[in-house]
């Protein structure tokens, strides 16, 4: 089967995937106790009966389940996903605007986490019983059994306070004057705290996978032919096995989106990172809906493309593969 | 002679009878294993220290007893106060049982969903399994922490809303590992046997697949309790607790604000939180080693 009519199969899948979610989550906020009138009315400080229908007639809340539920799923197929009361702005504008400070730190983290993981059980895996071994299996215990809001604010204690060596929260400082280098400098400095937090989580899971996956690799006939050939131990290692090894760590960071995107939150919320994290913290807490519902599908979404960019990704690491294949 | 011959054929009885039977043979791997039974020493004691802690330590963890945030240890407060002047020390000691009892019930409602749908789903195969594993697909997408929030949000934050919550969204690893090995033993002889004489659907799969398929379930179920205690932890951070409920959560949750003043207010029961799910996944990796001695990692 060629890629594309996979591309196509796939994106059928998540089509119907995301339009579940969409139903599932529309439904639940629909049958919610209270709803968009009553959170207007107490922002006012209360409202009589006849201004609560206005506000209902307004936001089309009087009209059948099904009428407000194909109404916003004809809106969506145009892009619109409402308009959230609670911040004035349209939902679309919105979580396009925090779009790229949370993709900023996911993929930082997710990068920094799937190179030193790598690398840490490579190195684990080459001696498989010395005190290195130990001491990544360990370590990665101890980062996936903190809680990674705790790991975050015992970074802020040891950097911002005992050491204040880092800023505490955001991500920029608007009192720095510059050019872009400057204000970029600026943004990296910020986001080392909370990218090396959320790292933590996952660079645990990295490393045992990479190490157990490279055991397996370095025990095939072929990696014994290559040493046998007379190849240096780095050629053998990095070039050889590597590649192979590399696979399951690559599923893995895919199937790990849904966790990323929970992790983000938890971290943007303990550093005041102006993403989509905060943003839904915010919403969730202040009951507006078409943000939180915005906030789901999109997060869906990340999570459907997400998947299929990781089986694109596998299919070229290792061509053996074919996509829709994998057990 | 012949008295000889029956000493000699009694001692291989005596070796035949000595063969263990495989759980007792796990239990020893297991205890063997310093790291797990480490682990499983500091489990014991969190989880006595929880459920005797508060009539040993009589102090009530809602009450002002003294200044907000006096440190660990100045004014006779081995963990000092709170931003409400409360004695942290009685809220650690409270706060166990919850966090604790939390944690398990989730695990134990995500447990059961995943074993029911990941059995159904490899014993039937066809349109069932077609069915459920699209479900399964569709819990994978949903953004986990996000959905329990809303769902949290919504509905009230009692204790039976957090676990609901929880446990809802954390069921699908537990259904594919049973949906394999449900795949795999399905095949088996000894189940063609039970069925060719007789076996009902339920029975074979209550009965006669379940306990085989158990040992990596247990793994799974071990390291669930586990990660649906950082997941309460996570969700009382966000304030998305009951508030009138002390909890590991709860306490970092509504001491948050003033982390950078008195950090310990929140790294204490935080520390707890770490050192119970460390010494969950020290005993979850030992039942690994033990239980699926084939499977280990090297």
């Amino acid at each position: 089967m060629s890629v594309l009519t996979l591309l196509v199969r796939r994106g059928g899948n998540g089509l119907a995937l995301l339009l579940a979610v969409l139903v599932l989550n529309f439904t639940l906020i629909h049958n919610a106790p209270g709803d968009v009138a009553d959170t207007i009315a107490g922002d006012m400080g209360g409202a009589d009966a006849e201004v609560m229908a206005q506000i209902r007639r307004d936001y089309g809340l009087d009209r059948p389940f099904h009428e407000q539920l194909l109404a916003y799923v004809g809106k969506l197929a145009r892009g619109d996903l409402g308009y959230s009361f609670f911040f004035n702005q349209p939902v679309t504008e919105l979580l396009l605007e925090r779009l790229p400070a949370t993709l900023l730190l996911v993929l930082s983290a997710q990068v920094l986490a799937i190179m030193l993981g790598t690398v840490l059980g490579v190195i684990a895996a080459r001696h498989p019983n010395g005190l290195l071994s130990h001491g990544v299996t360990i370590f990665a215990l101890l980062g996936f059994s903190a809680p990674v809001f705790w790991t975050g604010i015992m970074l802020i204690i040891l950097f911002c306070s005992i050491f204040p060596v880092f800023p505490v929260a955001g991500m920029i400082d608007v009192t720095v004057e510059g050019g872009w280098f400057v204000k970029t400098l600026d943004v990296l400095y910020h986001l080392f705290l909370p990218m090396v937090t959320l790292a933590s989580i996952f660079l645990a899971l990295y490393s045992r996978l990479a190490r157990a996956s490279m055991l397996d690799v370095l025990g095939t006939d072929y990696v014994r032919t290559a040493q046998a050939k007379g190849l240096s131990e780095f050629q053998v290692v990095y070039k050889h096995a590597l590649r192979n090894a590399l696979g399951p760590v690559v599923t893995l960071a895919g199937l790990q989106f849904s966790g990323i995107v929970s992790g983000a939150v938890l971290v943007e919320t303990v550093f005041s990172w102006p993403g989509l994290g905060t943003l839904a913290f915010q919403s969730i807490t202040a009951r507006d809906a078409p943000m939180v519902l915005g906030i789901l599908f999109f997060s869906s979404l990340v999570v459907i493309v997400a998947n299929l960019v990781t089986d694109l990704v596998y299919s070229l690491i290792d061509p053996r593969i074919r996509i829709g294949h994998r057990g | 002679m012949a008295t000889d011959s029956a000493a000699v054929l009694d001692g291989d009885r005596l070796e035949v009878a000595k063969a263990r039977h495989p759980l007792a043979e796990a239990a020893g791997m297991f205890f063997r294993n310093h790291t797990a039974v480490a682990g499983l020493v500091t489990l014991a004691i969190i989880v006595v220290g929880s459920l005797v802690g508060p009539y040993v330590y009589t102090v009530d963890p809602y009450e002002m007893v003294w200044a907000p945030f006096s440190e660990p240890g100045a004014d006779g407060f081995v963990f000092g106060t709170d931003y409400l002047g409360r004695d942290l020390f009685a809220g650690v000691v409270n706060g166990g049982r919850v966090t604790l009892a939390v944690g398990l019930s989730a695990a134990l409602l995500s447990v059961f969903i995943g074993v029911s749908i990941g059995a159904l789903s490899g014993y039937y195969r066809g349109w069932v399994e077609e069915a459920l594993m699209r479900i399964t697909e569709f819990f994978q997408v949903l953004p986990t922490l996000l959905f329990s929030m809303v769902l949290v949000a919504l509905f009230g934050a009692s204790l039976a809303m957090v676990t609901f919550a929880i446990g809802i969204v954390s069921w699908t690893a537990v259904a594919r590992v049973t949906r394999s090995e449900f795949l795999r033993l399905r095949e088996m002889e000894y189940v063609t046997s039970s069925r060719s004489s007789g076996a009902r659907d339920l029975g074979l799969m209550l009965i006669v697949i379940l306990p085989n398929a158990l040992p990596p379930i247990v793994v799974q179920a071990a390291l669930m309790v586990g990660s649906a205690i950082l997941f309460e932890a996570g969700l009382s951070f966000l304030g998305l607790s009951d508030p009138n409920v002390v909890s590991w959560g709860q306490i970092i949750g509504s001491n948050r604000p003033y982390i950078l003043d008195a950090g310990w207010t929140v790294a204490l029961p935080g520390f707890f939180i770490f050192v119970t799910v460390l010494a969950i996944s020290l005993v979850g990796d030992g039942l690994n080693d033990a239980l699926n001695p084939k499977l280990r990692e090297r």
